[in-house]
């Protein structure tokens, strides 16, 4: 903190944007630091990867379950058909990825509206939206999507509505906290005797102020998505047309006793995004939150 | 209130949250795409005329939505559930002999995972920045970010390939004759590993949460005053401490159980252990949805079972809320 603490001169201290605060903080935050690096290396790599290493992930291109380092076209091995991994690595990130941040602003969009109604209004409107929160959470979310996706048959867009819609209701109950706390303080009060609307305080005053807490849970629920969509592509929910990096570890789960690299590579590529993604959020977490930092 | 009371109360709540599972259910086989009727026999267009007319008019499908619903409820009140017409067999019996095997498996992560994470957090609060502490952060890491999928996996290489002293499939041995001692060794023999990779996920998490309420309790004036008048160590950590610090973790395991389902789900599938998340899987894969809306009913009932006992074991656990006093 003491960076952006004013010196003991006697002037008043200088006004430092919130956002520049929470820098500071962040980029001295070796961890933190690392996470961002790696989480932007992996889209580097999913993004354009495909570029310099070009090819069809379901071209057969050499003996099945050849394995790495044996051929020198397919450096990573290839699976139980003789498809090359690093192929289907690299166009498998982009759904895995994708769907993670979707289902994320699904839940953030359906959370916050939640939340912040329940939060702000109180009364028996708390009272009804928490109780359908609760419902929610008594389904176990990972079935819930499974049955989701089943009956509106599996496509990628499916897969992140159906994470999005069984997420939610950790980010309204968050919401919901924070609405309730910042709506008894002064600035609160302050623009309700300006005169300002209901919808011009929830969105434009207490929104603002809500949302460190709410993009640390974000980041976290990314992270929770992607293994999600991991989960549920390895159960064979995901249209088999998509690579991902859950589908390919599903398709060779018959041959781990054969071949241990078909199904090694692409969970580590799962769980270095998931890793990455992690170490941002307790970054954030940390900088939005200083006094925490002490333990 | 009193207890029974309480407990009734909570009960009413209960039954209310499993109706509206039922609703849910309902509304999901009308919102598919696709005639009802098809969707309730769940055999991808495959079934027969006289299948799908028997559903019509055991589901009422030509009456209004509301009397639908009345006649869908009234019937899951009788115990009927559906029919799997690819089991051809009624969906509450296949459920019902896959619920024990999920609930021994969810109950056995369960229990490692607080007996161990709790010990870890116990013996690392005593030095909070020694290398226990060291280890939990590494264990929360993997726990939170490796899929449990595919640490099972991992884990069945390791235990078929190089060091075989676990079995890695299924919940019995194929050949097995002997007593039923000899049996449920054999069966916890093969719960070894599911629950172990169920384990690890949340293991992490009641070890650093058990670590920080140790710290903050550790650091209480009667915990001082206990060591003052010469309470030995083991007996200040374990009867005076930590009987404060378990609320906390109470609290997290009643939430977590939902989740342990659903992560019971994919330990199933990879160990091949006959549950419930192995019968989810398979009626994925034959669009089976009357199973399948089955056992989100049940996965529901299981947790607010669960939720109950918690909150039960809460008050047990703190008199303060037993009596209402503050």
């Amino acid at each position: 903190m003491s960076a952006v603490e004013p010196a003991a001169t006697g002037h008043a201290p200088k006004a430092v944007s919130p956002l520049k605060e929470a820098w500071t903080v962040y980029r001295r935050n070796t961890p933190a630091i690392f996470g961002a690096l790696l989480l932007l290396a992996i889209v580097v790599f999913v993004i354009y990867g495909t570029f310099f290493y070009q090819g069809d992930p379901y071209e057969i291109v050499w003996a099945p379950l050849t394995p790495p380092g044996a051929e020198a076209t397919v450096p990573f091995g290839t699976d139980n058909l003789g498809r090359d991994l690093l192929r289907g690595l690299l166009k498998g990130g982009g759904p895995t990825l994708a769907v993670g941040a979707a289902a994320a602003v699904i839940t953030l969009v359906i959370g916050i509206s939640f939340g912040g109604i329940a939060g702000y209004f109180g009364g028996w409107i708390d009272d009804l939206l928490m109780r359908i929160t609760e419902f929610f959470q008594v389904l176990p979310a990972l079935l819930f999507a499974m049955v989701v996706i089943t009956l509106f048959s599996p496509s990628t867009i499916t897969m992140a509505i159906a994470i999005g819609v069984v997420l939610w209701p950790q980010t309204a109950r968050l919401t919901r906290a924070e609405f309730l706390r910042i709506r008894e303080l002064e600035y609160v009060m302050a623009a309700r005797s300006i005169g300002a609307r209901n919808g011009r305080i929830m969105w434009k005053v207490i929104l603002p102020n809500a949302l460190p807490p709410l993009i640390v849970s974000a980041t976290l629920t990314v992270g929770v998505a992607i293994l999600f969509q991991a989960g549920l592509s390895f159960l064979g929910l995901d249209d088999p047309n998509t690579m991902s990096w859950g589908l390919m570890i599903g398709a060779n789960r018959q041959y781990i006793l054969d071949a241990w690299w078909p199904v090694t590579f692409p969970g580590i590529a799962i769980f270095l995004t998931v890793f990455a993604v992690s170490l941002v959020g307790d970054g954030l977490n940390d900088a939005f939150n200083p006094k925490l930092r002490e333990r | 209130m009193g207890l029974t009371a309480y407990i009734f109360r909570r009960l009413i709540y209960g039954i209310i949250l499993l109706a509206g599972v039922l609703v849910l259910n309902f509304f999901l086989i009308h919102a598919a795409p696709g005639d009802p009727a098809e969707t309730i026999a769940g055999a991808m267009g495959g079934a027969t005329a006289e299948i799908l007319s028997a559903i019509r008019a055991a589901y009422g499908l030509d009456k209004p939505l509301l009397t639908q619903l009345a006649i869908y409820l009234g019937r899951v009140a009788h115990g009927d559930l559906g029919m799997s017409y690819y089991f051809n067999q009624p969906v509450i019996g296949l459920i019902a002999a896959r619920v024990g095997p999920t609930i021994l498996l969810v109950f056995a992560a369960q229990l490692i995972a607080i007996t161990v994470g709790v010990v870890m957090g116990v013996l690392a609060a005593r030095k909070p920045s020694g290398p226990l502490s060291a280890v939990i952060t590494v264990l929360s890491t993997v726990g939170y970010a490796a899929p449990v999928f595919w640490t099972g996996i991992m884990l069945i290489i390791l235990f078929a390939s190089i060091i075989p002293i676990f079995p890695v499939d299924g919940m019995t041995s194929a050949r097995f004759s002997g007593g039923p001692a000899a049996h449920a060794a054999d069966v916890l023999y093969h719960l070894a590993l599911p629950a172990f990779t169920l384990a690890i996920i949340f293991l992490a998490q009641y070890s650093r949460l058990s670590r920080a309420s140790m710290i903050d309790v550790l650091g209480a004036d009667y915990v001082r005053t206990a060591r003052a008048k010469g309470v030995s160590e083991t007996r200040v950590v374990f009867r005076h401490a930590l009987r404060n610090a378990v609320l906390p973790i109470i609290t997290v395991a009643g939430i977590q159980f939902g989740n342990l389902i659903s992560g019971a789900l994919l330990v199933e599938s990879v160990f091949n252990w006959p549950g419930m998340g192995r019968l989810a899987f398979d009626s994925v894969l034959r669009r089976d949805y009357p199973t399948l809306l089955g056992i989100l009913f049940f996965a529901a009932l299981m947790v607010i079972i669960a939720n109950l006992l918690t909150d039960l074991s809460y008050r047990f656990a703190d008199p303060r809320i037993r009596t209402g006093g503050r």
